[in-house]
């Protein structure tokens, strides 16, 4: 931000005068970025600040969305914590299911990364191949790996039973159905960390490498560091945006689970959902949105004040 | 020495290539799998032991899925489009504002429109849902498309460092040869940024392509859905048969694996840019 500040005063310097010959022209002339926002304003204005007002207000009622709201104070926060086990059961789910998903599509995204980093003839197309889950469209991605799972007849299982095991019911398993649907999204989920990784990868100079080399260090001591150290604002990135996602996960479970069997895989934002819209209670759902954004923001703010402590920034 | 450690490379190279071969068919296979079962006849898709190719592709499955989803598709494409165009021109006028012209407040504003960013959609979501109940909008396509085309505020943040980052002497000599503010914007300006406007478009397209939280809310009329939903809700009713599935399945994903194909460079831009630059 410090930088963008000076550049605007340097430019500010260099050029004071308004643009005189624009759209309004005349004395109006330094107005006439206002006509060029105003379309984006008005949008945040009407579709982001005043629904979030209401948002706020709402959290604080019982409202069908039809009768009149009921203002029940702190009511609906209370619920959740104290009065609502499936409340608890959906954000322990979501926990599990973030701490699962987090380290694995992170180290597949790394390692897809490190392999894709070498000059290999044919590497656009395995980077692509790694690449290609990431954009599929999450509905056939369900419904492929729904049938991919099938205890009889599916994929999995049938190559499971080709080397003597009984695969489990998959998603039809309370035990099982959860990291069934985390292989899923790591798999569909580790083309992303892999392209900021690469990215990561190649910004490391390669004269780092070549003094190193000079120097006699071994290959182990070039990892732990030269790309190591210069990748962890990569990964602190990566960790902090597959934070936000994976507790925030949907798509899959709509298609492949929608929730069950039991609860087994109902995660928070599914929850909110039926909530929101099976069972129309927008006061309780509205609440459970800003509970959601706390801990988003909480974790998120100990992520960045953590950083000090491990990140390098060259 | 050197001998030995290029022997050593080809040998990490043979490993490297087996390693990531072997990789890629898992992230590829389930994909192949899909498009292999949208071939098959209904009873071949699931067998013991699991056959990978189809004995005779049946190509009419996807005549038969064409005949159901013109509409579905067509909905898709249209606010695809909707929402590329319009977000790129609301993007790229604030963006140009906000990044070469003065006028009061321009910095606060601009720190506002940011600030938004940190809040996440979810927190809006219900009120905005009883606002468009209000105004009459439920079950149109104008709440998939108006809300995302008029809030584009990374979009708006990239388009501003893309039009900071030209140099000077593009508008002044514009000016000296009397061209007003928008010419300068239109013609001079907007086509340098073709990278940024580039990267905007193919992931609002993938955003608006792949939605399925925004019709599944607001969309209750079958031939105002889109493609995803329809996929995912009337199954029972049209895609009766695992095979009509995955070619419906196939035909949602083809598209955006072709724009891939297409500006591969300007996806991976995108989402570095995105990534570290933000």
């Amino acid at each position: 931000m410090n930088a963008v500040a000076e550049t605007d005063a340097r430019r500010g310097t260099r050029k004071r005068r308004a643009p005189r010959n624009g759209l309004l022209g005349g004395r109006f002339g330094k107005y006439e970025g206002f006509l060029y926002i105003a379309p984006l304003i008005l949008g945040i204005a009407a579709f982001q600040l005043f629904p979030i007002f209401v948002s706020i207000y709402m959290s604080f009622t019982q409202w069908d969305g039809i009768a009149p709201p009921e203002f029940v104070g702190v009511g609906n926060y209370t619920e959740m914590f104290t009065g609502d086990p499936l409340f608890i059961e959906t954000l322990r789910n979501t926990i599990i299911f973030t701490l699962l998903a987090i380290p694995l599509t992170t180290v597949l995204g790394f390692l897809l990364a490190l392999l894709c980093n070498r000059k290999l003839r044919g590497i656009s197309l395995l980077r692509a191949a790694y690449f290609a889950p990431y954009i599929t469209n999450v509905v056939a991605i369900g419904y492929i790996w729904y049938w991919i799972y099938n205890p009889e007849r599916g994929l999995i299982n049938g190559l499971l039973s080709g080397i003597g095991i009984d695969g489990p019911a998959w998603l039809s398993s309370s035990t099982w159905a959860l990291p069934a649907v985390v292989i899923v999204s790591v798999w569909q989920g580790a083309g992303y960390p892999m392209v900021i990784f690469l990215a990561g990868l190649q910004a490391i100079p390669k004269d780092l490498y070549e003094a190193a080399e000079i120097d006699g260090a071994s290959w182990w001591n070039q990892v732990r560091r030269i790309t190591m150290p210069l990748l962890t604002p990569s990964l602190f990135f990566v960790l902090v945006t597959q934070f936000i996602t994976s507790f925030q996960v949907f798509g899959v479970i709509y298609i492949m689970t929608q929730g069950g069997p039991g609860h087994s895989t109902s995660v928070y934002i599914y929850y909110l959902y039926q909530t929101a819209f099976s069972f129309g209670k927008l006061g309780y759902a509205s609440a459970m949105a800003w509970v959601l954004f706390v801990i988003l923001a909480i974790v998120t703010y100990v992520q960045w004040r953590m950083q000090k402590r491990w990140v390098f920034y060259g | 020495m050197a001998e030995r450690r290029r022997r050593f490379s080809v040998v990490l190279d043979i490993v490297t290539y087996v390693l990531m071969i072997g990789l890629a068919l898992v992230f590829i296979l389930p994909l192949v799998w899909m498009v292999a079962s949208s071939l098959k006849e209904e009873g071949q898709v699931l067998t013991v032991p699991p056959t990978l190719w189809p004995t005779v592709p049946q190509w009419t499955n996807y005549l038969q899925v064409f005949e159901i989803i013109p509409v579905f598709f067509w909905n898709s494409v249209k606010l695809a489009a909707i929402n590329v165009v319009g977000l790129l021109i609301v993007a790229s006028l604030a963006g140009f504002a906000f990044g070469r012209l003065r006028f009061p407040g321009r910095d606060l504003l601009f720190l506002l429109v940011l600030a938004t960013a940190m809040i996440p959609g979810i927190a809006y979501l219900i009120p905005q849902y009883l606002v468009f109940r209000q105004i009459g909008w439920i079950d149109t396509q104008l709440p998939l498309w108006v809300p995302r085309v008029f809030t584009p505020v990374f979009a708006t943040f990239l388009m501003r460092q893309f039009f900071k980052s030209l140099p000077q002497e593009l508008d002044d000599a514009a000016r000296v040869d009397g061209a007003g503010t928008f010419t300068i914007f239109w013609r001079i300006m907007l086509p340098q940024t073709t990278p940024a406007l580039a990267a905007i478009a193919i992931f609002t397209f993938l955003d608006s392509w792949n939605d399925l939280f925004g019709p599944l809310i607001y969309i209750n009329s079958e031939e105002l859905q889109t493609l995803p939903v329809a996929l995912a809700q009337f199954q029972n009713e049209y895609f009766t048969q695992i095979t009509l599935l995955m070619a419906g399945a196939t035909v949602a994903v083809l598209p955006v694996i072709l724009v891939y194909i297409v500006a591969q460079k300007y996806f991976i831009q995108g989402i570095t840019m995105t990534g570290l630059k933000g």
